[in-house]
């Protein structure tokens, strides 16, 4: 219980603690230390249901279960190395004059209210506050993409904004049908809503309103998963708003949606007993692969580029949740973790380039492994990483989900194949130039933060070859769980 | 009119106000000024309220008074006085939306109420609330907001077509369920009033990077630059 309060209340306290203290030299400092003891309470949190099994705690207002502590324990990491990177990142912006210290003191507070409503979405038992955090995220990260005041960022943020708010007004109508039916079995009140109770008697849940509750959730969750054909805000407001932003919202954010779609997802099988569920999640899930691979070789930006690359692997977590049963399951909730590592890796390592060069255009990024090694590295081998190369992590998992799409739905197999390679032959000719080509890169006032990198591909490498037993435990019970 | 006699006034009260509330949705779907739009939104509010407060009342459901409250204090009140100031500060009180197909928007406006109604019929026989057969008119004010936001071009309307979502989807809740737990109702109302803020703080933004609320101006981002 202390550890579920220190997890939620640490992040809240750091954002008014940041919005009182205002732009000073300690700012940063406090974001990074705020970050760190919010993960080491998600740790604290994760032995606990690692000695004790599931939590219910505060009046069964959060829920801890194998499914969501190891995304707890991911966010919080996540949050914490991104708060490392944008230290020097943000330094330099400033340096370069595209922030004023107003807008630092707004970025870090709103940093910390992201990771708050993130957290609180994931912990939450209630499915209507799962509703309320998950907007409230929404709204931190509006502020977040607008950051820089350009025309190119307002738009994206409006964009962003008017996109994820008629998507999550879908979600609503969703929970108040799924509440519907279950004031009908629970009775009137709170308790209606909550996950628990509702995964306890979701067998007497009337089908044709959870089937229709679905759709509404599926559509309304799934824009913030940045589902095709509910993607268009996802490319631009991680293109136009600051890097460590773009990091969190494809590493955590996307996760956080796909979280709450499963969810949902689970209470509408057990009702239903049919694969009507299944079968919409493998559509979305391969019609998003399908369309991001295709569209990544006509990008320009790096940013865009890595952004349809959330996309695709959101696509493909998607697809293997709607195929189900253990394999599928286990393969995507480790996939969820090595996009989530790999992915926010590769966008710290295209910040530093972008800030080397100048420019987010590809074609104006060339040659870095010449002037930084480093950034170079963690580019080449981050997008070998993501691209699904072994020894990587998402190797493993892509290689579980095309084997199980092999045996139980071998018609799904061609697409997939097809688009992993031309997302391939897309990503790796773009990343190439950008790595070994002639150097346009100058020198950084700021040493750049290129620990986060590493640790991140150094964790994605060790999925590939060896996943702790407690971790892989959390996974089978989870995908147990979600059936 | 002699079946109307069998149905307690209450429910008639109800099932007034529900067409009301429809109307309302209509007369915003094709209302070009601001100004009538935001008097508009607040008398959908007050509808809103009053049905709340009436259900409430006939059924004895405590909380709903607290949650008519609530859509009274926030939809009437605040949220309509915060668009007024909004609209004074920026001077777009005498805007008008110029490209506006009315006749067309209100037959596909129609087309989606009969849409919504067949899509709530077979909730509606499952439902056991007295205001059951108000969910299909729900459901056609969460659409006809929708299309609102669809075909309007500029920042206010688009927002006032959100805020009028909600409006419908709070008389959703009431018609299946007699509406949600109070703290997910608080919830959704801090989200909706915060989102508010963040939007007049924004407009404020695109205002100096463009000089003008219109949306033409935010259309730039595309695929193949």
């Amino acid at each position: 219980m202390i550890e579920t309060l220190a997890v939620l209340g640490l992040p809240l306290a750091g954002a008014l603690l940041l919005s009182l203290i205002g732009e000073r030299a300690m700012a940063s400092r406090l974001n990074v230390a705020v970050s760190l003891l919010t993960w080491l309470s998600s740790l604290a949190l994760a032995a606990r249901v690692i000695r004790d099994g599931p939590l219910l705690v505060v009046d069964r207002l959060f829920f801890i279960d194998s499914f969501n502590v190891f995304l707890v324990a991911l966010t919080a990491f996540v949050g914490f190395t991104t708060a490392i990177f944008s230290r020097p990142y943000m330094q330099i912006e400033r340096d370069h004059g595209r922030l004023t210290p107003s807008r630092l003191r707004l970025y870090h507070s709103m940093y910390q209210v992201f990771i708050f409503t993130m957290l609180l979405v994931l912990l939450s038992n209630n499915m209507g506050i799962l509703w309320v955090a998950l907007e409230a995220a929404t709204l931190a990260t509006v502020l977040l993409v607008s950051l820089y005041r350009t025309p190119a960022s307002l738009e994206a943020a409006w964009k962003y904004f008017i996109l994820c708010g008629v998507g999550i007004a879908q979600a609503l109508f969703g929970t108040i049908l799924l509440y519907f039916a279950a004031e009908k079995v629970l009775g009137a009140g709170g308790g209606a809503l909550l996950w628990t109770e509702l995964n306890g008697v979701k067998a007497e849940l009337e089908p044709t309103v959870l089937s229709l509750a679905f759709v509404f959730l599926l559509v309304g969750y799934g824009t913030k998963v940045g589902l095709v054909p509910l993607h268009n805000w996802l490319p631009d407001a991680h293109a136009e708003g600051p890097t460590p932003v773009s990091a969190v919202l494809s590493g955590l954010l996307l996760n956080v949606a796909l979280y709450a779609v499963i969810r949902c997802k689970v209470l509408v099988e057990g009702s239903l007993q049919t694969a009507f569920a299944r079968e919409l999640l493998m559509g979305f899930g391969l019609v998003s692969v399908v369309v991001a691979a295709f569209l990544l070789s006509r990008q320009k930006d790096v940013k865009r580029l890595f952004a349809y690359s959330s996309i695709e692997h959101m696509g493909i977590i998607t697809f293997a949740f709607g195929m189900g049963g253990p394999i599928a399951n286990f393969a995507g909730l480790l996939h969820m973790t090595v996009h989530s590592l790999t992915k926010s890796a590769i966008f710290f390592a295209v910040g530093h380039a972008a800030q080397k060069t100048g420019t987010q255009l590809i074609d104006g990024i060339r040659g870095l492994i010449t002037v930084s090694p480093l950034i170079g590295w963690g580019l080449a081998l981050g997008s070998l990483a993501i691209l699904g190369m072994p020894p990587f992590g998402v190797f493993a998992s892509e290689f579980l989900i095309l084997t199980s799409a092999m045996r139980e739905h071998p018609w799904a197999t061609p697409f997939l194949l097809l688009s992993l390679g031309v997302a391939f032959a897309a990503v790796f000719s773009k990343v190439q130039p950008m790595v070994f080509g002639d150097a346009t890169a100058a020198r950084l006032p700021h040493r750049p933060a290129m620990t986060p990198v590493f640790v991140h591909l150094g964790l994605v490498l060790m999925l590939g070859i060896w996943i702790p037993p407690f971790l892989a435990d959390w996974y089978r019970q989870a995908a147990k769980l979600i059936g | 009119m002699a079946a109307m006699t069998g149905i307690p006034i209450w429910a008639q009260l109800i099932n007034l106000l529900a067409a009301v509330l429809l109307l309302l949705a209509f007369a915003m779907l094709s209302q070009r000024r601001v100004l009538s739009l935001i008097n508009l939104f607040a008398a959908q509010g007050f509808a809103l309220a009053c049905s709340t407060a009436i259900v409430a009342w006939a059924t004895g459901q405590t909380h709903l008074y607290g949650s008519a409250a609530l859509t009274l204090l926030l939809k009437v009140a605040l949220l309509p006085w915060l668009l007024h100031r909004l609209v004074r500060k920026l001077d777009v009180r005498w805007d008008v939306e110029g490209l506006l197909n009315i006749p067309t928007t209100m037959l596909v406006g129609i087309v989606l109420v009969v849409f919504a109604f067949n899509l709530a019929a077979p909730i509606e026989q499952l439902a056991s609330t007295i205001t059951r057969s108000t969910l299909g008119i729900a459901m056609a004010c969460v659409m006809l907001a929708f299309l609102m936001m669809i075909t309007r071009r500029k920042a206010i309307p688009q927002v006032i077509g959100f805020l009028a979502m909600e409006n419908g989807l709070f008389f959703a809740a009431t018609s299946a369920t007699y509406g949600m737990p109070m703290v997910v109702e608080l919830g959704i109302a801090l989200d909706v009033l915060v989102a508010m803020l963040i939007l007049g703080v924004f407009f404020f933004q695109i205002r100096e990077q463009f000089d003008s609320l219109d949306l033409k101006h935010l259309e730039k981002l595309k695929e193949s630059e």
